[in-house]
């Protein structure tokens, strides 16, 4: 069942994971005890000639009790599974950890365009970079994403960071993710914008310290020797 | 009630087309409805074909482009919900059985109900139309979010976006007087001794649908106009551009749109309950709190809307207190699943077709039920938000009550409607056919979403990640494509009975309700006399009776006989 899921890369990918799990386990023990009795009883209680079914009304606590205790074991249940799940929620959608880089994302029919602030670290000056679908970023460093939009709404979605993220025009919409391991991943638009949504993919380049650093200087020889980009 | 609808009508336009008999009008509903659920089938043809073998020609068919593609996926959702699970859960099945269940000679106001009908019909020639204007139907999605849906630039759609908004407006405007119907009829008509808590399930879901319904539609109307004018005449409302929030739609639209669930989720929960009270011989478990379970989670599902938003872009502290009520919503749906599975104890069951589809119905909505626990819990939506989970989650929760839930009603129901029985064995097999092919289906589209397959693409084999899953896609479209074809034998089955099924009696089921005490099927204005109720719906294996069915009119005593 370890492949269920795209491998994960990023340091809050297992949080999502483990309360999927979580709430996994919980709704299978569930899925056999009443699916188990469902059948059961449809075998069991099949009509024999000369027999009377039961007429239990269920309007007695000594019945009711049959369903609602069930029904307590499940709102406890449902209440450990939501803390367990707002710990993992504020981690990813709350206050962020400090930046090492932060680059701007703009969805538009149908691309992904991402500014670099450059060396200097500010946007909107001479030394940025625009790329169309490449997003190369360091791995094992906390990536700030900024969200816009330049047309319809579009979704960030980095399966194998197991983040998501609706971008809206006439917003700047926050998301961060750090990447554990170096490698090339896929970031499709995943909230349906148009005739060419189909095949809407960026690519996300997790590099490692020393091929980031190239990677900067290549674009940037003057003033690479700045060492982070600071948002 | 005039004089003039005391009568049986003569003439054909008046019996058949423009009837006020609440039976008829019924038959219209079901008759459209079965008529977009064929449409609704081919939509999903089409996708299915498309994923699974890309830009390749669909038998029967051609290429589907992308734009095209995105209008299937819109129009099967928009189909669907509102023009098949709507007309037959609520519509037919409603106008149909409350009148007869709660001992009335018809509606309470007959000729708004062959009103809401014509309306309804109105709102589907618009809908149908709309697939054959320049530039194709609305492709925006059933959802409709702006700014895509709110400038023709976006899509290329002009004119069937339009016919869409007004499509649905129709169709709202149809259901808000068939709720006000349903409403006052079952307030003011009900048969003597015929008490609220001797109503029968489904007459009670009808009425919840109907308020839940009420209730929560004005907003999606205001947003309708709103957006239909951001397309006519240039307002901003949803446009960032001049000052306008894309996000407000979705706010109106779920609003709307959780509580509309429950609208079509009641109904077929009723018809599962009767049907299973019926064939177990056995009263449903626990009557009075399933209904004040459910009359709770009708309410509480004005409160989860935003469940639907949680990666939107709303205020991320608003995830939790939402995540919350939506797992909350689970325990008054657990309890009527309990009570429903508790019927099934110590029963005398027969697995008639209706009661195949019955406990299929709910075996395959627990299934829904609890990967709804997934899509609630709001770190686990950020991955499988959009994704096929969802895709597969929803199917099974609504596939359920839609198909399986009205079949039930159909074969069980059909021999009152048509005074013909329909054929058990070929129902079996629609049974059998139906719920194997549907498991796979929507089993394995379920490890496609968490492998992060993005709902309406229209070619995975764009995306590297997606590669793998081609197999598996080809092995759903497969099942899917044999699920539509399973359907031919509910078709000919329906209209063989139609015409050569046997003779129906009165009560072949042996069952309680009302509707069974008069003929098959029952003559103009339902009852030769009103009956008089001594009793609850569900009074199987009485010890009051030698026999293990005791009709709601049957008087046990003399007093009762005499007086009440």
């Amino acid at each position: 069942m370890s492949n269920w899921f795209p491998e994960n890369v990023s340091t809050f990918g297992g949080d999502v994971d483990s309360i999927f799990w979580l709430i996994f386990y919980i709704t299978t023990v569930w899925f056999f005890i009443t699916e188990g009795l469902l059948v059961y009883f449809a075998f069991r209680y099949r009509r024999k000639p000369g027999e009377k079914a039961a007429y239990v009304l269920g309007d007695t606590m000594t019945q009711l009790a049959w369903v609602l205790v069930p029904l307590a074991i499940i709102v406890v249940l449902d209440v450990l599974i939501d803390i367990r799940g707002a710990e993992v929620w504020a981690k990813i959608k709350g206050q962020p950890p400090p930046a090492d880089v932060t680059v701007r994302a703009m969805g538009k029919q149908f691309n992904w365009e991402f500014t670099y602030p450059g060396p200097d670290g500010k946007f909107g000056t001479e030394d940025d970079l625009q790329t169309d679908n490449d997003l190369h970023i360091p791995a094992g460093k906390v990536i700030h994403v900024i969200l816009t939009s330049k047309d319809v709404i579009h979704s960030f979605f980095l399966p194998h960071a197991r983040l998501k993220q609706d971008v809206v025009p006439g917003r700047e919409i926050p998301a961060w993710f750090q990447i554990t391991k170096p490698g090339e991943y896929e970031i499709p638009c995943a909230e349906l914008c148009g005739f060419g949504h189909s095949g809407m993919n960026g690519k996300l380049y997790a590099h490692s310290a020393e091929d980031y650093e190239k990677w900067r200087k290549e674009r940037w020889p003057d003033g690479a020797q700045q060492t982070a980009t600071k948002g | 009630m005039s004089n003039d609808t005391s009568r049986a009508p003569a003439g054909f336009w008046r019996s058949y087309v423009f009837s006020t008999d609440h039976k008829v009008i019924a038959k219209q509903y079901l008759s459209l409805g079965l008529f977009w659920a064929l449409m609704g089938g081919a939509t999903a043809y089409l996708i299915r074909w498309q994923i699974a073998h890309p830009d390749t020609e669909a038998p029967g068919w051609g290429f589907i482009a992308p734009d095209f593609y995105n209008m299937l996926v819109t129009m099967h959702g928009t189909i669907m919900v509102f023009f098949v699970a709507m007309p037959i859960l609520l519509a037919a099945f409603g106008n149909f059985l409350i009148p007869l269940m709660i001992g009335a000679k018809d509606m309470a106001f007959p000729r708004l109900n062959m009103l809401s009908f014509w309306v309804f019909f109105l709102a589907s020639v618009v809908l149908m139309a709309s697939f054959f204007v320049p530039g194709g139907a609305a492709a925006a999605g059933w959802t409709g979010y702006p700014p895509l849906s709110a400038k023709m630039e976006y899509t290329g759609v002009g004119w069937g976006m339009n016919l869409w908004l007004l499509a649905l407006a129709l169709e709202f405007a149809s259901f808000l007087l068939g709720g006000v119907n349903f409403l006052t009829t079952a307030m003011n008509m009900r048969a003597p001794g015929l008490t609220w808590f001797r109503l029968p399930v489904i007459v009670w879901m009808q009425l919840t649908a109907a308020v839940i319904f009420m209730l929560s539609v004005g907003p999606l109307i205001a947003g309708a106009v709103m957006l239909l004018m951001d397309r006519l005449i240039g307002t901003t409302f949803f446009l960032p551009e001049g000052g306008g929030e894309p996000l407000l739609w979705q706010h109106l639209f779920w609003f709307f749109g959780h509580p509309e669930v429950y609208v079509i989720l009641l109904p077929g929960l009723g018809i599962v309950l009767d049907v299973i009270s019926v064939f177990s011989r056995k009263p449903v478990f626990a009557y009075r709190p399933i209904i004040y379970s459910t009359i709770i989670a009708g309410f509480m599902s004005f409160i989860v809307w935003a469940h639907h938003q949680f990666i939107s872009g709303i205020d991320p502290r608003l995830a939790m207190p939402f995540s919350i009520t939506t797992i909350i919503i689970s325990v008054p749906f657990a309890f009527v699943i309990f009570s429903m599975i508790a019927t099934l104890w110590r029963a005398s069951i027969t697995f008639s077709a209706a009661m195949l589809f019955a406990v299929g119905s709910l075996g395959v909505f627990i299934f829904g039920g609890l990967t709804g626990i997934f899509n609630g819990s709001a770190p686990v939506d950020i991955y499988i938000h959009d994704t096929y989970f969802v895709v597969a989650h929803f199917h099974y929760t609504l596939f359920s009550v839609v198909f399986f839930g009205s079949f039930a009603g159909l074969y069980f129901w059909f021999p009152k409607m048509f005074g013909r029985m329909m054929n058990e064995a070929l129902g079996k097999i629609h049974f059998w056919l139906t719920f194997i092919f549907f498991n796979a289906v929507f089993i394995p589209m379920h490890l496609v979403g968490l492998r992060g397959m993005m709902r309406r693409i229209a070619n995975p084999m764009q995306y590297e990640f997606l590669k793998p899953l081609e197999p598996l896609n080809m092995f759903i479209t497969l099942s899917a494509i044999l699920l539509l074809l399973s359907q031919l034998f509910f078709v000919i089955n329906f209209f063989m009975s139609l015409v050569r099924g046997k003779a129906a009696e009165r009560n072949p089921w042996q069952a309680n309700t009302l509707e069974w005490t008069t003929t098959s099927p029952p003559p103009h204005e339902n009852f030769s006399t009103i009956p008089t109720v001594y009793r609850g719906p569900y009074e199987y294996s009485s010890p009051d009776a030698a026999a293990d069915w005791l009709p709601q009119d049957r008087p046990l005593t003399a007093s009762q006989a005499a007086g009440r």
